[in-house]
């Protein structure tokens, strides 16, 4: 038999076994936490904060996707200090970023009437498209930095560790080591890092170059066996 | 004065900081010997007993970390000395350090007996250049004498310790970016919990000390807990070292008790302010303090009186600004600094710390837009309840403490 906890969430009391994030004892009673970074497969990395969540008693706000229930804790998944939070990190996400193919951040963004003019005038830095291989494209202007596709690509899937973050502060980003083309990288184009990609800053290359109308038979030559990147592969 | 103490100044100018024989003639390694005869559960009560609280700022019980430590049973324990100091205005570790280097080692080691801890790193700012080589050359002379290595000083404890030179990042003062860096990972904090006490560096047990913190050890084990909580005031017992910059006649290290008043830090011990110029504002606690007034001379300057009136006595800096200075002159530095050093690993300190800087930056300039001083509390409100560690819970502090202070974007909600 496991141990339980029973917590105080929005007024409801609930029993959940121990080791249980406050995210998922909230699921168990239908109150839904926004998540960005979170992703089922993935270790919680506590970094988007768009979870966050009051915890009387607490200083600070607690991210719902990392911190475990304990016994007595009264939690509000929405207050004022939360409301607050979750709009200001969208609107500040949706100016530094492309957010328009990220239907989550869309859909908070709705729900918490984030106002994406209010930073619209501050600086926002541009990234060339980089297309190196035939597998997939890297567009980072919609990235928001949920760090996914580094855990994906890192210890917690692949083991490839092609992918990092380098830079800091504003301008950290995701890279490969000395920015180098991914086939040139560890990469071993398993695409689980597309497969997490929660703005569509990495997708398949074939279906971005048929967005764009790319005639198919071109679609064919770009994605095709005998592509350099394949060749660099295989001479190895 | 009476506040004015020299415990953990009381060799610095008087020895020579390279010479381990003058360190041991003035009293030194006394305590590491005493410790020794000691059991750990002992030395856990002295420090207990003393209401020891960390100097690093964020003021958190000394014994409670060293007590959770000592009752882990994961093996290897770390010890580590918190050296980054790297706070705007705070420069009393470096005094310590390069004045009296091999008090640290006594200390740590000291730490490293009472919670079973066999390696102790020293985690030293990459811009203390001289810190370093002094601790270096203070941990190859205790080497040498056995006060490290294997049976120190002839019992069967072991103990050695490793330098470990920071490149640069205010960020790796926060302790669990601090463990990041020394196993060679990007310097970015962790989530906590779990907290160091349990998965530390390496994910070991490890208790983690500010330099001056550990400075306060050996004259408690030397004189007992109840001699060091009766220094001072109730429940912030013990010397604290003030740095003092700025407009003042003689910046500097002072060390006094916590009942020391803002007035007489700046106008008796720093000497007051040249040129008969006026006081406009003081920073206390460093970049991520906040902002005091002519008006709040009379606090005292301990963790808990300077709580009391929303400030925080943080890492002990105080920037003493006279009429001359331009406010957002200083702000923009400031959130400048923030954006400049944020890891980027959250999202509300990643962005806030950018559009704060900039929008500090445009009023600086005179450029003011109806909005600012919302959009400033909105995000300062968010980076505080929503980022992940200390620098982005903190970056908004001096900026929201001035507006709040100095009315500088005109009285309540500033629309």
């Amino acid at each position: 038999m496991t141990d339980l906890v029973t917590c105080v969430i929005d007024g409801q009391s609930v029993a959940v076994p121990v080791g249980t994030t406050i995210l998922e004892a909230a699921r168990q009673l239908g109150r839904d936490i926004p998540t960005l970074c979170h992703h089922e497969a993935l270790t919680a990395s506590g970094q988007c904060r768009i979870c966050s969540v009051e915890v009387e008693g607490a200083r600070t706000l607690l991210p719902a996707c990392a911190a475990e229930v304990r016994t007595g804790m009264v939690i509000h998944t929405r207050s004022e200090r939360v409301d607050r939070s979750r709009k200001v990190i969208l609107e500040m996400l949706a100016s530094a970023a492309d957010v328009s193919e990220a239907p989550d951040i869309l859909a908070y963004a709705e729900e918490y009437g984030a106002d994406f003019s209010r930073f619209a005038d501050g600086e926002r830095l541009t990234y060339p498209i980089l297309d190196d291989n035939p597998f997939y494209i890297r567009d980072y202007n919609k990235c928001i930095l949920c760090g996914r596709c580094v855990q994906a690509c890192g210890s917690d899937m692949q083991f490839a560790f092609a992918l990092t973050i380098a830079g800091r502060g504003f301008h950290s980003h995701i890279a490969t080591f000395f920015e180098k083309p991914l086939p040139e990288t560890s990469c071993v184009f398993c695409g689980n890092c597309v497969g997490v990609c929660p703005t569509n800053a990495l997708q398949p290359k074939l279906s971005w170059l048929l967005a764009q109308g790319t005639d198919w038979n071109e679609v064919r030559e770009q994605t095709k066996k005998s592509h350099p990147a394949k060749n660099m592969r295989k001479r190895r | 004065m009476a506040a004015q103490t020299q415990i953990l100044t009381e060799r610095i100018g008087k020895i020579d900081p390279s010479s381990l024989e003058e360190y041991v003639g003035s009293g030194g390694f006394e305590a590491l010997r005493r410790a020794l005869t000691l059991s750990p559960v002992d030395i856990i009560y002295e420090v207990e007993t003393s209401h020891l609280i960390g100097r690093g700022g964020a003021a958190f019980p000394t014994a409670f970390k060293w007590r959770a430590v000592a009752r882990e049973e994961a093996r290897p324990k770390y010890v580590v000395c918190n050296a980054d100091e790297s706070e705007p205005g705070t420069f009393k570790d470096r005094y310590l350090m390069e004045g009296d280097p091999f008090r640290i080692i006594e200390a740590l080691a000291i730490a490293a007996y009472a919670v079973g801890a066999n390696k102790g790193y020293i985690y030293i700012r990459g811009e203390y250049p001289l810190a370093y080589q002094r601790l270096a050359h203070a941990v190859e002379e205790s080497r040498r004498a056995a006060y490290l290595g294997f049976n120190v000083g002839g019992s069967d404890f072991c103990f050695d310790i490793e330098l470990y030179r920071g490149a640069g990042a205010y960020v790796c003062g926060e302790e669990t970016a601090l463990f990041e860096s020394i196993e060679g990972k990007r310097g970015q904090p962790r989530l906590k919990p779990p907290y160091p006490v349990t998965h530390g560096l390496f994910n070991k047990p490890t208790v983690i000390n500010n330099v001056e913190t550990l400075a306060n050890i050996p004259p408690i084990i030397l004189n007992g807990g109840f001699w060091y909580r009766s220094l001072g005031v109730h429940l912030n017992p013990g010397p604290k070292l003030y740095a003092v910059s700025g407009h003042v006649r003689r910046p500097g290290v002072y060390e006094a008790t916590m009942d020391l008043t803002l007035r007489d830090l700046i106008y008796e011990l720093a000497g007051g302010i040249p040129g008969g110029r006026k006081l406009q504002a003081v920073l206390v606690g460093g970049a991520a303090g906040a902002f005091l007034g002519p008006e709040q001379l009379d606090v005292a300057l301990g963790f808990d009186s300077l709580h009391h009136i929303g400030a925080t006595l943080g890492s002990g800096a105080v920037m003493v600004m006279d009429e001359t200075v331009d406010l957002w002159q200083v702000l923009r530095r400031v959130t400048r600094f923030f954006q400049h050093e944020s890891c980027g690993k959250c999202f509300p300190c990643q962005l806030g710390t950018q559009r704060q800087a900039e929008i500090v930056a445009r009023l600086a300039e005179g450029e003011i837009r109806p909005g600012d001083k919302a959009l400033l509390i909105d995000i300062g409100l968010t980076m505080k309840d929503a980022s992940l560690c200390g620098l982005g819970q903190t970056a908004s502090n001096a900026l929201l403490s001035a507006c709040d202070r100095f009315s500088l974007l005109g009285e309540g909600g500033g629309q």
